[in-house]
């Protein structure tokens, strides 16, 4: 397993379009030498969560800025264990206020970088926290 | 005079010039705005070509607009101050409205909820979670009465951000200003009806290009004939910006969809001059001052000469590239919130000294939430500031002849027009998207603008310098869910209090239309009167046209 590359699935769930910094992060994560896959725009968790297992990612990453992150969020990780994979790392990205974090991270959701986070910082959190 | 310029700038390198830069250097090797162009130090007349001043510049209120669409611009009236807003249920959003216009905004812009602005009903599953969050949510007339109550369409003017079902909220606006007793040929506003820059940007699209482009000229047509002061269409510039573009590319993706538009109308059958005059458009604004005002004049600009060149269009009017501003959203930092206001202030000048014809200024709280009430109040008093204290507004385009300003002008010109030329070998800005070129061309600039945040190229203060340790912003608007339970509630009453047979043969007569080359907006006007809901509306036209599949580029 040493030699695997650290797969990053990259998911926009709920209804908003914002993916500027999913793209961003998206290419940030691959110049660290990840590989990186997208799932493109308003995905549900049902989908988020089998395109995970289908393609053996070790993070889900999961951008959103509509404001229903309290509401899809933990879904996401809910499915994740229900199917057996809550080994995958599941971080979150965009508006989302302080106060919901502690509500999030009960919920299986282990970083949360707003606005403003360098790059660099996600790369280094998921890098500490996926073991090769 | 030129060679006398020439030589006395000589002089000045070698004699002023050198000795200043060996004993202290500038701060930069290189200086660069967002759009790529480099910035001389000085710049001269020799930078300007002063002799084409009637061609390049004229005057305002004439071709080509450069200086202005209307001959006295703020002189005359200032710009109509429309701040953006929604959120929760029609009666709240009307509450909000109400207070905006007695604090003396001077026009509506509604904000709707993703679920509606994507065509589905509150109590579709994949709202869940949506319902209200960053816009009012809009099922039917029902909310549409409630959202305008005590609000009269003959005495304000409305902008609708709507797209894909942008037909179906223009319909709703009709009946209830018809319920009001206003006509449709009365009615003000604009709706953004922009389906292009959804794809490349924004997201909020549901059927097909060719499908939604039939859409937006039906209701071209429709307006044409019936709402001679309507606009119908904000060609928007904002949320390519705000998806990480440069200003020049701003200018050029804008334009390039509004070719599109302008080509699919006339190849419908319209005469350019019947529809171009209610084309409007929308762009951002963001920090570098004089890249903006230069962004600004040089749109209006080329547009101009689309418009006559290419469209062969007649009247003056249709050459006229009238706008509204948004201050740049991407701009706002989460840090240190109050600073924000300082950014907006910036952004407000760039787009008044822009000759905008309308602005929403953000709050200073909109990197975190929704804003409160009380910060769309400093929003708005920044505009009015600008327009009553600051002095711009007392002579028209008061920048007009600075070497700096006209430069940047003809570059950005420049830059817009070597994309829209590429755009068109493309095929043009349809299939440009469809390729993915205009998204991948965005995505670059927004990825190089990250680098150079993180490589400290470029300072954003409270960001990656001057930054402070604070504790959690306070104060934050939040929806809860409460918001949706009602919603969902409400709606559940409506449908039952329907007649389900007129209900349902102005959904067929619908569907026999879609399949036609009928106009789509007679009907979808009496299937909104008849109290369908938006989601079974377009439901029917999900049924005919299929839906759009994006392509993903990294």
């Amino acid at each position: 397993m040493t030699d695997r590359k650290i797969r990053v699935l990259i998911a926009k769930p709920g209804l908003d379009g914002h993916d500027r910094g999913a793209k961003i992060i998206a290419r940030s994560l691959r110049d660290a030498g990840m590989e990186v896959i997208y799932t493109g725009l308003r995905r549900t968790p049902e989908q988020i969560v089998n395109a995970a297992i289908q393609e053996d990612v070790d993070v889900v990453a999961v951008s959103i800025l509509s404001g229903a992150h309290n509401h899809l969020l933990p879904k996401i990780s809910n499915l994740l264990k229900e199917n057996g994979a809550d080994d995958i790392l599941v971080t979150a990205g965009g508006v989302i206020p302080e106060k919901d974090f502690k509500h999030l991270e009960e919920n299986g959701v282990q970083g949360i970088f707003t606005p403003g986070t360098p790059t660099s910082e996600v790369v280094d959190f998921i890098k500490s926290h996926v073991e090769h | 005079m030129s060679n006398k310029i020439v030589d006395k700038q000589k002089e000045w390198v070698d004699n002023t010039l050198s000795k200043t830069l060996e004993r202290y250097g500038e701060r930069k090797d290189n200086f660069e705005n967002s759009s790529d162009i480099n910035l001389n130090r000085v710049y001269t007349p020799l930078d300007t070509n002063s002799d084409d001043y009637v061609s390049k510049l004229g005057f305002p209120g004439e071709y080509p607009f450069t200086r202005g669409v209307q001959p006295t611009m703020y002189r005359g009236r200032l710009w109509t101050m429309r701040q953006y807003s929604g959120f929760a249920t029609a009666k709240e959003s009307n509450e909000r409205y109400k207070f905006l216009l007695s604090q003396g905004q001077t026009g509506i812009s509604i904000a709707f909820d993703l679920p509606t602005q994507i065509g589905y009903d509150s109590d579709d599953s994949i709202a869940e979670g949506e319902v209200g969050k960053v816009g009012v949510a809009i099922d039917s007339l029902h909310d549409m009465e409630v959202l305008f109550d005590g609000i009269p369409l003959d005495k304000i003017s409305t902008s609708m951000t709507i797209n894909a079902p942008a037909a179906v909220l223009l319909a709703m606006y009709i009946v209830v200003a018809e319920k009001q007793g206003v006509s449709m040929d009365k009615l003000k506003g604009t709706i953004q009806n922009d389906i292009l820059k959804e794809y490349a940007a924004r997201g909020t699209y549901i059927f097909p290009p060719q499908q939604s482009m039939r859409l937006i000229t039906d209701i071209f047509e429709f307006a044409s004939k019936n709402m001679p002061s309507f606009n119908t269409i904000s060609i928007s510039g904002y949320h390519i910006r705000e998806a990480g573009s440069t200003a020049a590319q701003e200018v050029a993706f804008t334009l390039a969809n509004g070719i599109a538009y302008v080509e699919a109308a006339i190849s419908s059958g319209l005469d350019v001059d019947k529809f171009a005059g209610r084309l409007s458009f929308f762009f951002n604004a963001h920090n570098d001052l004089f890249e903006e005002i230069a962004k600004f004049r040089a749109a209006r600009r080329l547009w101009a000469k689309i418009m006559k060149e290419r469209f062969n269009a007649k009247s003056q009017r249709s050459m006229m590239l009238r706008f509204h501003t948004q201050t740049g959203g991407s701009t706002l930092t989460a840090q240190q919130p109050d600073n924000n206001i300082a950014r907006v202030t910036i952004q407000t000048l760039a787009a008044v000294l822009g000759g905008t014809q309308s602005l929403h200024t953000n709050s200073k709280d909109e990197a975190l939430a929704l804003p409160t009430t009380e910060s769309v109040q400093i929003a708005l008093r920044t505009q009015q500031i600008v327009a009553h204290e600051s002095g711009i507004c007392d002579t028209v385009d008061p920048l007009a002849g600075s070497y700096y300003v006209e430069s940047l002008t003809d570059k950005i010109e420049e830059i817009a027009n070597e994309y829209i030329n590429k755009i068109d070998k493309l095929g043009g800005a349809v299939k440009a998207i469809e390729s993915g070129y205009i998204q991948k061309e965005i995505a670059d600039s927004a990825y190089k603008f990250q680098k150079e945040v993180e490589s400290n190229e470029c300072i954003v203060v409270g960001v990656n310098k001057f930054q402070v340790e604070e504790p959690p912003v306070e104060g934050l608007l939040t929806i809860d869910l409460e918001t949706e339970r009602q919603q969902v509630k409400s709606l559940k009453e409506h449908k039952s209090s329907r007649d389900d047979v007129e209900v349902k043969k102005a959904l067929d007569s619908l569907k026999a239309s879609a399949e036609s080359n009928d106009n789509l907006m007679p009907v979808i006007i009496d299937a909104v009167r008849k109290y369908a809901t938006l989601g079974e509306i377009c439901n029917v036209l999900r049924d005919v046209f299929g839906e759009y599949k994006s392509v993903e580029i990294l």
